[in-house]
C-alpha cells in the first residue's frame, strides 16, 4: 500500500471511529445532565434581555421559545407531571419575542388552565396570557372566545365568561356565536348543554387539527357524561317499581324503558355492572369522561381518534 | 468610467464565486428544507411562520457574514496579493476601483439573496400548500434586506480601505451589532443630559439604523409593510451607503500605497 493511501485509510478508519464515540460519549453526557437542559431556558428570563440578545430576530427566536414550550409541556404531560413551573415563563418570554403568535395565546392557555394531568392547573396565568393576547391583538375574536372558554371551563365563572365573550362580539368579523354565549352565558351558566356548545364552536371554528380533535373528545366525553346520568335515572326509576336493580339492559327494554341497548359516540354499548352503575366498554378510547369508567380507573394521556 | 467600474465589479463578482462563497446556498437549502419538514413534528401551528421567520433570518445572516469577510478583504486582499498595483497602473481612478468593488460584492450578494429567496418561497409552498396575496410582502423584507448588505458592504469596504483585516472584521460586526440596537441607543440619547446628551445623540444618529430594515417578524405574520418606510429606508441606505464609499474613496485616494 501506498504511504499517501495508507494514511487515507487510517485517517479514514479514525475519522469514523471518532465520530462513533462521540455519538456514546454525547449520550453518556445527555444521560448525566437528563432533565437539566431546560433548566437552562431560564438562565435568561427576562424576555425584555432575550428581546434585545436577539438583534431584531424576535420572530425566528419566538418560534424556537414556543417550540420549547411545546416539547416541555409535552415531555412533562408524558411523564404524567403534576407541575409545570417553566410553561407561564416560557410562553410570556414567547408572547413578548412575538406579541402577534397568536397559537401561542390559543394553545398556551389550554396548556396552562386544564388541572393536571390535563394541563398545569394554573388558570390564572392563563388568563393572563389570554388577556395580553387581546392587548397585543384586539381584533382577534378568537383571544376573546378563549379567555370566555377559561372562565366557564377552568374558572366556573360565568359572569367573566359572558363578559369576555361579550367583548369578543364587539371584534368586526366576530364569530356569531360569540354573542350568543354572551346572552346564553348569563342564563345558563353552569348547564351541561352550555359546555356542548362551547365545544361546538370550538371544533367548528379552529383551524387546527389538534384543537379540533380535542374538541371532538370533549364533545364524546359530554355525551358519555349525559348518556350514564340519563341511564342512571331510568334505572332509579325501573328500581323504585321493581325493588330491584336490572340485571342487565335486556330487563330495561323487557320493562319497555329503553327500545335498545345504549350505545356510546364510539358505538360501543354501554355496559351494566352490578350495582347499578354504567361504565364504558373502553375509557381509554373516551378521555375526558367524569362518568362511567372503572372504580380506582387512572386515566391515561388522552387519545384522539383519526377521524378527529 | 462605467465600463472600467463594471469590468470590475464584474470580476469582483466572478472572484467571489471562485471563492466559493455561493456554496453558502447548500447549507441555506438544507436548513429551509430541514425546517419545512421537521418543524410540523416538534412543533404546534408555527410551520409557516417558521420557514418565513428561519428564511428571512438566514437570508440576512448569511449575507451579513459574506458582506463583512468578503468586504474587509476587497481592499487588502488586492493590497496583499500586489494586484492593485496592476490595476492601478491601468487607467482605473482609485475610487473607480473602490466603486467596482462594492458593486461587485452588492451584486455577488443580490444574486445569493435571489436564490435565497427562491428556496424560502419552495419551503413556504410546501407547507402552505400555496402562496397567498399577503406572502408577497416577504418580497419586501427581502428587499430590506439586501438595502442592509448594501450597507455593511459599504462600511466593511471603507474599514477595509485603512485597516487590517482582522480590525475590519471587528468594526463591521460591531456596528452591525449597534446597529440592531439603534433604537434603544436612541431611547438612552433622549434619556442623557447636556453634552453626554449631544453625544449620545449624535452617536445614536451616526451608527446604521439596522432595527427599521427588519420587518422578518411583520410579513411572517401577513402583516403590510408602509410604503413610506419603504421608501424612506430606501433613501436612508443609499445616503449611508453614499457616505461610506465616500469615505472609503477618501481614505484611499490618500492612502500611500507604496
Amino acid at each position: 500500500m501506498k504511504p499517501s493511501r495508507a494514511t487515507t485509510v487510517t485517517a479514514g478508519l479514525l475519522l469514523v471511529t471518532c465520530l462513533v464515540a462521540s455519538l456514546f460519549t454525547l449520550r453518556h453526557i445527555d444521560r448525566l445532565r437528563a432533565g437539566t437542559s431546560m433548566q437552562e431556558v431560564l438562565y435568561i428570563s427576562s424576555p425584555k434581555a432575550l428581546k434585545r440578545l436577539s438583534l431584531g430576530y424576535t420572530g425566528l427566536l419566538a418560534d424556537i421559545y414556543w417550540t420549547r414550550a411545546v416539547q416541555y409541556f409535552g415531555g412533562q404531560h408524558h411523564a404524567g407531571a403534576q407541575q409545570y413551573p417553566l410553561l407561564a415563563p416560557l410562553l410570556e418570554i414567547t408572547t413578548a419575542l412575538d406579541p402577534h403568535l397568536t397559537v401561542a395565546y390559543e394553545f398556551g392557555a389550554n396548556f396552562l388552565a386544564p388541572r393536571p394531568p390535563n394541563g398545569a392547573g394554573m388558570p390564572q396565568r392563563a388568563v393572563q396570557l389570554a388577556e395580553y393576547g387581546i392587548r397585543s391583538n384586539p381584533s382577534d375574536w378568537h383571544l376573546y372566545y378563549n379567555l370566555g372558554f377559561i372562565y366557564y371551563m377552568e374558572l366556573k365563572d360565568y359572569r367573566g365568561a359572558a363578559d369576555a365573550f361579550a367583548r369578543g362580539a364587539q371584534v368586526p368579523n366576530a364569530h356569531p356565536f360569540l354573542r350568543i354565549m354572551a346572552a346564553q352565558m348569563a342564563q345558563h351558566g353552569g348547564e351541561l348543554a352550555m359546555a356542548r356548545l362551547l365545544w361546538a364552536t370550538t371544533y367548528q371554528s379552529t383551524g387546527e387539527d389538534k384543537v379540533r380533535a380535542n374538541a371532538a373528545a370533549h364533545l364524546r366525553a359530554l355525551q358519555v357524561d349525559d348518556d350514564i346520568t340519563n341511564l342512571e335515572k331510568l334505572i332509579s326509576v325501573y328500581r323504585e317499581k321493581t325493588g330491584h336493580l336490572p340485571s342487565g339492559f335486556a330487563d330495561l327494554q323487557a320493562a319497555g324503558m329503553l327500545r335498545a341497548v345504549p350505545v356510546d359516540p364510539l358505538g360501543n354499548p354501554y355496559q351494566l355492572m352490578s350495582g347499578g352503575r354504567i361504565e364504558v366498554r373502553d375509557p381509554d378510547d373516551l378521555p375526558f369522561i367524569e362518568k362511567g369508567t372503572p372504580l380506582g380507573y387512572v386515566a391515561p394521556r388522552p387519545k384522539f381518534l383519526p377521524s378527529d | 468610467m462605467s465600463a472600467r467600474v463594471g469590468h470590475i465589479a464584474s470580476n469582483t463578482f466572478r472572484e467571489a464565486v471562485r471563492d466559493r462563497v455561493l456554496y453558502n446556498l447548500i447549507a441555506f437549502a438544507l436548513l429551509m428544507s430541514g425546517a419545512a419538514i421537521l418543524v410540523g413534528q416538534i412543533s404546534i401551528g408555527i410551520e409557516r411562520l417558521v420557514v418565513v421567520n428561519l428564511g428571512l433570518t438566514a437570508v440576512s445572516l448569511f449575507g451579513v457574514v459574506i458582506a463583512i469577510f468578503i468586504g474587509i478583504g476587497l481592499v487588502s486582499k488586492e493590497i496583499e496579493k500586489r494586484t492593485l498595483y496592476t490595476v492601478l497602473s491601468r487607467p482605473v481612478q482609485r475610487w473607480e476601483f473602490i466603486v467596482g468593488k462594492f458593486v461587485g460584492l452588492a451584486g455577488t450578494l443580490a444574486v445569493n439573496t435571489f436564490f435565497m429567496a427562491i428556496g424560502v418561497f419552495v419551503a413556504l409552498l410546501y407547507v402552505s400548500h400555496g402562496l397567498q396575496a399577503a406572502d408577497g410582502w416577504i418580497l419586501v423584507a427581502l428587499y430590506f434586506i439586501v438595502l442592509q448588505f448594501l450597507i455593511i458592504t459599504a462600511l466593511a469596504l471603507l474599514f477595509s480601505s485603512f485597516s487590517t483585516p482582522l480590525f475590519s472584521a471587528l468594526f463591521a460586526f460591531c456596528l452591525f451589532v449597534i446597529g440592531s440596537f439603534a433604537d434603544d441607543l436612541r431611547g438612552f440619547a433622549a434619556m442623557a443630559q447636556g453634552a453626554a446628551g449631544w453625544l449620545a445623540t449624535g452617536a445614536a444618529y451616526l451608527v446604521p439604523n439596522f432595527s427599521s430594515f427588519n420587518v422578518i417578524s411583520s410579513v411572517a405574520h401577513q402583516q403590510p409593510v408602509a410604503a413610506q418606510l419603504i421608501l424612506s429606508n430606501t433613501v436612508y441606505a443609499l445616503v449611508y451607503v453614499g457616505m461610506a464609499i465616500s469615505g472609503a474613496v477618501l481614505v484611499f485616494e490618500r492612502r500611500n500605497l507604496k
